[in-house]
């Protein structure tokens, strides 16, 4: 790794001992378009040079911790995709896994694999806009614009499913609420056949462009040490070196029955963070269709939710027609079905690194606390250290590639 | 380090690193998911070096504070006030993690901090200090995070009502807990 040039600020005069320096202070953020969410930064600038930098979080705070304390289980997922906005469905996933690990639910492995494929699907989302972010703020927007076809088709994925788009609140603990329609298997399988040229087009533009690797090679650098006493996890992990990817090293949902590879980087920069994501989009689509291969070979084509009626609602038909289901769906929407005392820490490997879930249950109908460990929460109080004696604009590609969400930062 | 230890053994290596705290560590149990170390306050910074240093935890997943309000009577088992701090390492190389709990009283909320050995417990202790008042000896910079600097009160205490408390026309007791 190159050794940041670090010139010497330190301009004194010699007779009086004075600071000859004039310095600026600016403020970045706390809306401003190229942090892309709401960030303050008080930067201390020398010329054009960052000395240092105070930051503010807190903006879109909206106490996800304390409302959880106050819901039924499975309300407490429409917080979750309000965190990491740009991979909803994967902490939706995670939570549902959270309370299935609580209550020592097993699932039927077509019900993993779907999950499995939403995943990496979301993924995939979380990547291409945090991608072609770092392109736009280094001045290419045309990627920005053109790949940005992909994450709709995804999220028209998500709107077959489930009926949204952005906050999905999708699946339900124990399962998914209804098997995925032929509409929903018809666009995964475009995505998984046409978004190859379209990524192939993306990296063309981008990774041997002279302009975009001078912007971004050795700019916001992190060494691997540094990185994992900062908490880092995710792709910005992966990209100083180190190969903790939670899907590997913690198998849930079946992560164990693919073959997909951990890219990784050298420098922890904003070119290796760029280039891990975009290797991992290759590896999603190729567990997608891995994923797919696997269901394909199943004769079981209908199964699509676990044996725990006690979490899920019942047929429709059943409720409006018969007594008992009514009363199990009331009980099921009330939030009656009782959970056992215990703590449970799980975790999935989210869009920008490890989502935690630490639940602790005293056995009544709502969480006793339930603590949510945001990746980027964690990961982003690096960011003076990492922008120290770099310009100003490094330090905007460098937040862009760090992929910080607003939403999660907040909770 | 040599060599790798799987859980089991690692669990036995850390039962039996922990006899050296002799009292100070209170309890040692295997969770439903991890291997959980309670400990007293003032052996807790201490412990967490050794784990740290001599057993390979080397990563600071998280750590978030806890109240436990008091329980006079009723169908829960009787407890004074309590507060804690929960921390979450992880092994990396070897794929452990642990769990480390801690309690005091509030008449003694200040703990000593985290941020010398992890710079990541930085943000998370200014959380635990935001949300539940939870002191930091020793931390670099104290204040609240997420929160507006003159909040009132430390929201995340379970006697922090979810709703405005000056609010007269909803009444929330039939909901929750």
């Amino acid at each position: 790794m190159k050794e940041r040039e670090k010139p010497d600020f330190w301009q004194k005069d010699l007779v009086h001992g004075r600071d000859l320096r004039e310095l600026t202070t600016l403020n970045l953020g706390p809306t401003h378009p190229a942090t892309h969410g709401i960030f303050q930064n008080v930067l201390t600038l020398d010329g054009e040079v960052i000395l240092d930098t105070e930051q503010t979080i807190g903006y879109i705070h909206r106490a996800f911790e304390k409302i959880a304390e106050r819901r039924p289980f499975y309300q407490i997922t429409t917080l979750t995709d309000r965190m990491n906005y740009c991979s909803a469905p994967i902490n939706n996933m995670g939570w549902h896994m959270t309370m299935e690990k609580l209550l020592g639910i097993e699932l039927p492995k077509r019900v993993e694999y779907m999950r499995v494929i939403i995943m990496e699907l979301a993924r995939i989302s979380d990547h291409v806009i945090c991608n072609t972010i770092i392109g736009q703020d280094a001045g290419a927007t045309t990627p920005f614009l053109y790949v940005y076809q992909w994450r709709e088709k995804i999220y028209e994925v998500y709107e077959e499913i489930c009926g949204a788009r952005l906050t999905t609140n999708m699946g339900r603990i124990g399962g998914w609420e209804r098997n995925f329609s032929d509409l929903v298997w018809k666009r995964i399988r475009a995505i998984v056949k046409e978004m190859p040229a379209g990524l192939k087009e993306f990296e063309k533009m981008l990774i041997r462009n002279r302009i975009f690797m001078d912007r971004t090679i050795d700019c916001g650098p992190l060494p691997a040490d540094r990185a994992l006493a900062y908490g880092f996890t995710g792709p910005n992990l992966r990209a100083c070196g180190v190969d903790y990817d939670v899907r590997v090293a913690d198998p849930y949902c079946s992560y164990q029955d693919f073959n997909f590879i951990v890219p990784i980087g050298q420098n922890g920069d904003t070119y290796d963070r760029f280039m891990v994501r975009e290797q991992e989009m290759w590896e999603s689509l190729s567990i997608i269709q891995q994923a797919m291969d696997k269901l394909d070979a199943m004769s079981d084509k209908t199964t699509f939710r676990g044996n725990v009626p006690e979490w899920l609602l019942p047929p429709k038909e059943e409720v409006y027609n018969e007594m008992e289901a009514l009363i199990w769906h009331f009980k099921v929407v009330m939030g009656e079905t009782d959970v056992p005392v215990g703590e449970v820490y799980h975790c999935v490997e989210g869009g920008n690194g490890e989502l935690g879930f630490y639940l602790v249950s005293d056995g009544g109908r709502t969480p006793f606390r339930l603590h949510l460990r945001r990746p980027c929460f964690i990961y982003y109080q690096a960011f003076p250290e990492m922008i120290r004696g770099g310009m100003l604009s490094d330090a905007i590609l460098t937040m862009s590639s760090m992929n910080v969400i607003a939403g999660e930062l907040d909770a | 380090m040599s060599g790798f230890l799987i859980k089991a053994e690692r669990d036995q290596l850390v039962k039996d690193r922990m006899s050296a705290f002799g009292v100070k560590v209170t309890a040692i149990t295997q969770e439903s998911d991890l291997l959980c170390v309670q400990v007293k306050k003032d052996a807790l910074h201490d412990l967490l070096r050794t784990l740290r240093d001599e057993l390979g935890f080397g990563f600071l997943t998280t750590c978030c504070g806890m109240h436990f309000p008091k329980v006079e009577s009723g169908t829960l088992p009787a407890q004074p006030e309590e507060f804690g701090m929960v921390y979450h390492l992880h092994n990396m190389r070897e794929g452990h993690r642990i769990r480390v709990k801690c309690r005091t009283t509030l008449n003694d909320l200040e703990f000593q901090t985290a941020t010398d050995l992890w710079p990541a417990a930085n943000w998370m202790e200014r959380e635990a200090w935001d949300f539940f008042g939870i002191k930091f000896k020793g931390h670099p910079n104290l204040k609240r995070i997420l929160n507006m600097e003159d909040f009132p009160a430390f929201p995340l205490r379970k006697d922090y009502p979810l709703e405005d408390p000056t609010r007269r026309d909803k009444d929330d007791k039939m909901f929750g807990r």
